[in-house]
């Protein structure tokens, strides 16, 4: 099964290291695969590195695609990290 | 020629972190692992694919447990250990060298660095310098890896079963924070500066250090005996027994005296006959907090806040600054924080305002001059300070005022940012307190204009010095025609801190005189209101003022400026010195022990 969202960067640092790497953690906890498009350039969600070297500011449009077993449901989570700015107070 | 084992040297350094630290060396080999290619038989893969595995898990564990005992004030920096746990098992670093093992049928450390040399080409790219930077966490990690690899044990501080003096080329802030009080005794490194990070956190983690002594590594030997000389600036490897028995004395006066200092460093700093100074903290990095309360400090009485702007390639943001602000204002609450605008020149912030190089910076635009002219760079700021005011008490400072009408033009534009923030529904402090800096010499000249302005003075001693006496201290040739107690310096303190006076306003000095002991009484006798220092050096400041009669100082001050010359004065006020103080100022403790705070 294939998913996949638009997703909006909102928090203030934009992705940087700590929403990076809950990000990666997060997905790494599904077994479906986890990529992350920015402007066609796609990378392994579950990779902080590859995540990182996305550099994206605040405002940035992404789209979270998940493809496996359990697909929808990290794809859900994912978003709701994404839109939920990575749980960080701005 | 080579320095044989056991053999008395001592060698020159900078004193980082004050203290005397007397023990054997712990030689840490900072050296890279040498990464050497070989081509592994095809049987031989799975056995290779093991080793790399077996020394990620290694690292692993290794990280993990740093994290655990890691102290309790050091928690704030956990994070960054956290994503070094992440990249170790990351696709791009772990997966792909078991692949490349494979594919080309090479060793693992080679292997690895194959894949650290494909990390570092995607991170090349990357146009946020914050981002391209964490490419350090990563070759960090790897070395990790790669120690664990060729088999040569991780130095755990942890495991360390006697205090040692650790000696090393340079240490990393990951390596300062494994420290722990009670097994290192100091530290030496051939790098660095009294500013370098490594040096501030161990000033705040309460470790001796000397920094900057060159050919260190090389004429040293593990378990050696070591005594690290803070105060002085000197390391002293294999000491004869005349030397041992001195420095063992100097340490231990060095320990009463600081024990005895810091235990009284929460009482007021107040005369003998009841004149009450309030005696604060000159701060740069926010680190630096715990160390200025647990040295009494009554406030900052300087955030200088131009690292925030040096520590990146770009101009950081309002909020970014507000988060800085905010969590050293909370800290410090319920004590003021005196937060002063930037200082620094076009110059220093190249890629954001770019500028005509100046022929002669320290004369050009810069701090105020420059914010006047980089309005929406000021304006950041201010937003920034005073979104941070009403979470606890907030100052601003202005530096290199030199006349009403930069006053005024400063205050006009405060006064629009905060009209702008009201429409906004912002809150701030609307009654926070302005001050100036007084360094340049037209500003005490009118100085009683000035005070009409605003609510306080700050007297930043070392500008008011160069600037009056025409002398660049960086300068070899004139350097030693800096004069403290030049007469017209004395003058020019005399002349502001009066002038304030009458118009009812405080007067505070955050120059390298406020921390400097033998400047007590010229300060007290002065009337100095305020005080602000390097942090560590509040303890002793304190105890002197403690010990002196404000009408005796003053008596001292009418003296003093009636000298017609520089030397004179330091006669005069050597002798006051010796008389008052014969314990004070003892060869133990030497006459400038903490000369910490080079640049306010």
């Amino acid at each position: 099964m294939k998913f996949e969202v638009e997703v909006k960067i909102r928090n203030r640092l934009g992705l940087h290291a700590r929403p990076a790497s809950r990000f990666a953690q997060l997905a790494s906890e599904f077994e479906s695969d986890v990529w992350l498009v920015r402007d066609g350039y796609v990378v392994d969600g579950k990779s902080i590195l590859e995540v990182l070297t996305l550099a994206c500011p605040k405002g940035t449009e992404l789209i979270i695609r998940t493809d496996g077993k359990d697909a929808e449901q990290a794809l859900e989570a994912l978003r709701r990290l994404v839109t939920g700015r990575f749980g960080e107070l701005d | 020629m080579p320095r044989r084992k056991n053999e008395c040297s001592i060698l020159k350094g900078i004193g980082a972190a004050p203290g005397i630290a007397i023990g054997p060396a712990f030689l840490l080999n900072s050296s890279k692992v040498r990464i050497l290619r070989r081509s592994i038989d095809d049987s031989d893969i799975p056995g290779e694919q093991e080793r790399f595995e077996k020394a990620v898990s290694d690292a692993e564990q290794w990280l993990n447990r740093l994290l655990d005992e890691m102290p309790e004030e050091l928690k704030g920096q956990s994070g960054i250990f956290q994503a070094h746990l992440l990249m170790l098992r990351d696709r791009m670093i772990y997966n792909r060298t078991l692949d490349i093992i494979a594919d080309e049928g090479i060793n693992a450390e080679w292997a690895l660095d194959t894949s650290l040399e494909y990390a570092r080409r995607l991170f090349e790219q990357v146009k946020d310098t914050y981002i391209r930077e964490r490419i350090s966490d990563l070759e960090y990690v790897v070395e990790r890896i790669l120690q664990f690899l060729s088999g040569s044990p991780v130095v755990d501080f942890g495991e360390l079963d006697e205090p040692v003096v650790i000696v090393a080329h340079d240490l990393s802030p990951a390596d300062t924070i494994q420290m722990k009080r009670d097994k290192v005794l100091a530290f030496v490194t051939e790098v660095g500066s009294r500013t370098s990070h490594t040096a501030i956190l161990a000033r705040s983690l309460g470790i001796a250090a000397v920094v900057g002594v060159e050919g260190l590594t090389s004429g040293i030997f593990s378990g050696e005996m070591v005594i690290v000389d803070g105060l002085a600036g000197q390391v002293i490897i294999s000491p004869d027994d005349d030397r041992l028995a001195r420095l063992g004395e100097k340490q231990d006066s060095y320990l009463r005296y600081r024990l005895e200092a810091i235990h009284f460093s929460g009482l007021p700093a107040e005369t003998r006959d009841g004149y009450r100074l309030k005696v604060k903290a000159n701060m740069e990095l926010t680190e630096e907090v715990p160390s200025i309360v647990a040295n009494g400090a009554e406030g900052i009485g300087l955030f200088r806040t131009e690292f925030l702007y040096l520590a990146r390639k770009n101009i950081p943001t309002e909020e970014q600054l507000f988060a800085t602000y905010r969590e050293v204002v909370e800290s410090m609450s319920p004590y003021p924080t005196t937060i002063r605008t930037l200082d620094i020149g076009g110059d220093k912030l190249v890629s954001a305002v770019s500028l005509d190089e100046e022929v002669n910076p320290a004369l050009g635009l810069r701090a105020i001059r420059l914010c006047l002219e980089e309005k929406e760079l000021f304006k950041t700021q201010l937003r920034a300070i005073l979104r941070a005011s009403v979470f606890g008490s907030v100052k601003i400072l202005f530096p290199m005022i030199s006349g009403r009408m930069e006053i005024v033009k400063v205050k006009r534009f405060l006064e629009e940012v905060m009209e702008a923030m009201t429409r906004e529904g912002i809150p701030f402090d609307e009654d926070v307190k302005l001050g100036i800096m007084i360094e340049v010499p037209t500003a005490v000249m009118v100085a009683d204009f000035l005070a009409e302005e605003v609510d306080f003075f700050s007297i930043g001693t070392n500008d008011l010095i160069q600037y009056g006496l025409a002398i660049d201290r960086v300068n070899e040739y004139v350097a030693h025609l800096y004069e403290p107690l030049h007469p017209g310096v004395l003058r020019m303190i005399k002349q502001a801190v009066d002038a304030a006076h009458q118009s009812g306003i405080a007067a505070a000095m955050c120059g390298e005189m406020a921390g400097e002991p033998m400047y007590v009484p010229v300060l007290v006798g002065m009337g100095l209101d305020e005080l602000s220092m390097n942090s560590l050096s509040i303890p002793r400041i304190k105890r002197l003022i403690r010990q002196v009669d404000q009408e005796q100082c003053s008596n001292l001050v009418k003296e003093l400026l009636e000298s017609s010359t520089g030397s004179r004065i330091r006669e005069i006020l050597l002798d006051f010195l010796k008389s008052k103080f014969p314990d004070e100022f003892g060869p133990a403790i030497g006459l400038y022990p903490d000369f910490w705070d080079m640049d306010a």
